[in-house]
């Protein structure tokens, strides 16, 4: 059997171990086994990549992977649970703006060897704009959900990247045009890296999740075209197999939140802070203390918890795991609530909660907790804001109008555990905690979720 | 390869994916997406016959920081899907 061969059955094996793999990481049983399969896929490809002929030095291949697999390990196990999300989107960067960087050089070689024709270079030049966008779309998601990035676009930003779209498609045409000025390619890349940035920066919030699962697409659909480029089956089938799952999640979380992906994409403009809720919060916010939460909470018999990005802030998971095993203790029926955007990142919550041992079949999605609110006697918010924001349903000129909540508000008794007023993410106040059967408890997550725990236990 | 071929690779994979993802639980979002973002990272192999071919210094340079960038997301990305799954059945196997 010839090399080539060898190596083309192996990108077929590895193409079937990627399928089962996705497909075994899609059901909680299998989840590890399918990460194991897709480890191994991909562990093939790159032995059976080594035996490609044109390959005549090992020592620069050497110390790539050697750097990259420290840095990628290092990075993987000491992240906190809590900073997943950024994680994800550092990685997800990374794998865009390496589909660039390879595309370029095969384009680059290509043209140096008068190889280089239409097919090529639009292939190329779509991986370039592709990649690139994801490259630095991934980074300024990373340092905003790092919050070391906090300014979020100047005047006429949407008009500013539909003008480099535009750009881009046209650069896209002239480097197809003229496949032997390798020039246009560079020209794409820079303003697929300038549009990548300016595109993101608005986004902010509850978009973050969307943003995500949409730039983990781009990275599959990067991967793909470079495939096209380099006339490779395995980098076309799994990269579109990325891209395909990619936009499956993006269109969950975009139900979720009730709007298109064009509408969170395009018409993000920096949301003005609607004032800081003084006239909505005046004289009627009831603030509380954990020992009168412990005396609410004595007395319920059923009790719901709704986290959000504040928990993943505080660290209060394994605080609120305590809360939950006191409760049951003492005979207390607590459940979950998840909205589906709440966090950073899709599934979001459930990793925290899972990292704290929770048991998943506590963890009820916004369909089936919803219609139980109104036989909840206490409903304990812990870092959620927007999503639990009755203004999405009753002030149709809220930004957030028309996005499914969590009806928390529909429960007896809601205790809102936050450090202040402030407004989340959107931006924007929150007529909850200024209602009737709201209290508000001030204070770290954590430690608020452990003053609780102690009152109840004193009691 | 020709490109209509490479085209309908494409077009089948994309439904492909599509159906392998379609009900997941809201519980694996995140593993999956770190999963599927290591596997998008298949762009390694490419970024290896970049940097080995030494054509010039230029491709070779770009084709090395392909190979580290790539590498960095393959092996992050399986590692750390791995410890978020972990989570899970640690907890199963506690309770059982």
């Amino acid at each position: 059997m010839s090399t080539p061969d060898v190596i083309s059955i192996g990108y077929l094996v590895a193409a079937v171990l990627f399928i089962l793999g996705l497909k075994a990481l899609g059901r909680p049983r299998t989840a590890p086994r399918g990460n194991l399969l897709g480890a191994t896929g991909m562990l093939l490809a790159i032995l059976v990549t080594l035996l490609d002929q044109s390959i005549i030095s090992y020592g620069v291949l050497v110390a790539g992977l050697a750097l990259g697999g420290l840095i990628g390990a290092v990075l993987a196990l000491r992240v906190q649970m809590t900073a997943m999300p950024e994680l994800v989107a550092l990685f997800n960067g990374f794998g865009g703006g390496a589909s660039v960087l390879v595309a370029s050089a095969s384009f680059i070689e290509a043209v140096d060897l008068g190889r280089a024709d239409n097919q090529l270079a639009v292939a190329a030049a779509l991986t370039a704009l592709i990649g690139a966008v994801t490259f630095t779309g991934s980074l300024v998601a990373f340092a905003k959900l790092q919050e070391s990035l906090k300014w979020s676009g100047f005047g006429g930003i949407q008009i500013f990247n539909a003008a480099g779209m535009t750009a881009g498609v046209v650069l896209v045409v002239l480097v197809t045009a003229q496949p032997g000025e390798w020039a246009w390619l560079w020209a794409l890349v820079a303003v697929g890296l300038v549009v990548g940035a300016t595109a993101t920066l608005p986004i902010g919030g509850a978009d973050m999740p969307v943003i995500i699962a949409l730039l983990n697409s781009f990275s599959g659909l990067a991967a793909s075209a470079t495939g096209f480029v380099l006339e490779n089956s395995l980098l076309i089938i799994a990269g579109s197999l990325v891209g395909a799952s990619g936009l499956i999640l993006t269109r969950i979380m975009c139900v979720a939140m009730n709007r298109s992906i064009l509408d969170v994409v395009f018409s993000a403009a920096p949301v003005a802070v609607v004032g800081d809720g003084d006239e909505i919060y005046e004289g009627k916010i009831a603030s509380t203390s954990a020992e009168e939460v412990a005396m609410l909470l004595e007395t319920a018999s059923r009790v719901a918890i709704v986290p959000g990005y504040g928990m993943a802030v505080a660290q209060a998971q394994h605080a609120v795991r305590d809360l939950m095993q006191t409760l049951q203790d003492s005979g207390v029926e607590v459940v979950f609530g998840i909205h589906p955007v709440a966090g950073r990142m899709p599934g979001h919550m459930n990793v925290l909660l899972a990292e704290a041992e929770i048991a998943y079949e506590l963890l009820l999605d916004m369909g089936q907790v919803n219609p139980t609110f109104a036989q909840t006697d206490v409903t304990i918010v812990i870092g959620a804001n927007d999503v639990v924001n009755p203004a999405a349903r009753t002030d149709p000129d809220s930004p957030i109008a028309g996005m499914p909540i969590l009806d928390v508000d529909e429960s007896r008794t809601v205790v809102v555990i936050k450090r202040s007023l402030s407004p989340g993410f959107a931006g924007i106040a929150n007529p909850l905690f200024a209602a009737d059967n709201t209290l508000m408890l001030f204070g770290d997550g954590r430690q608020a979720t452990l003053d609780i725990v102690a009152a109840l236990v004193n009691a | 390869m020709t490109l209509l071929l490479a085209v309908t690779l494409f077009v089948l994979a994309v439904f492909l994916g599509m159906e392998l993802i379609a009900k997941v639980p809201a519980t694996l979002h995140t593993p999956l997406m770190s999963g599927s973002n290591a596997i998008s990272g298949i762009t390694l192999i490419g970024a290896l016959v970049s940097a080995g071919t030494e054509h010039t210094t230029l491709t070779t340079v770009l084709g090395f920081l392909a190979v580290t960038l790539a590498t960095v997301n393959v092996v992050g990305g399986f590692l750390v899907t791995d410890r978020m799954l972990s989570m899970f059945s640690n907890r199963r196997k506690r309770r059982e």
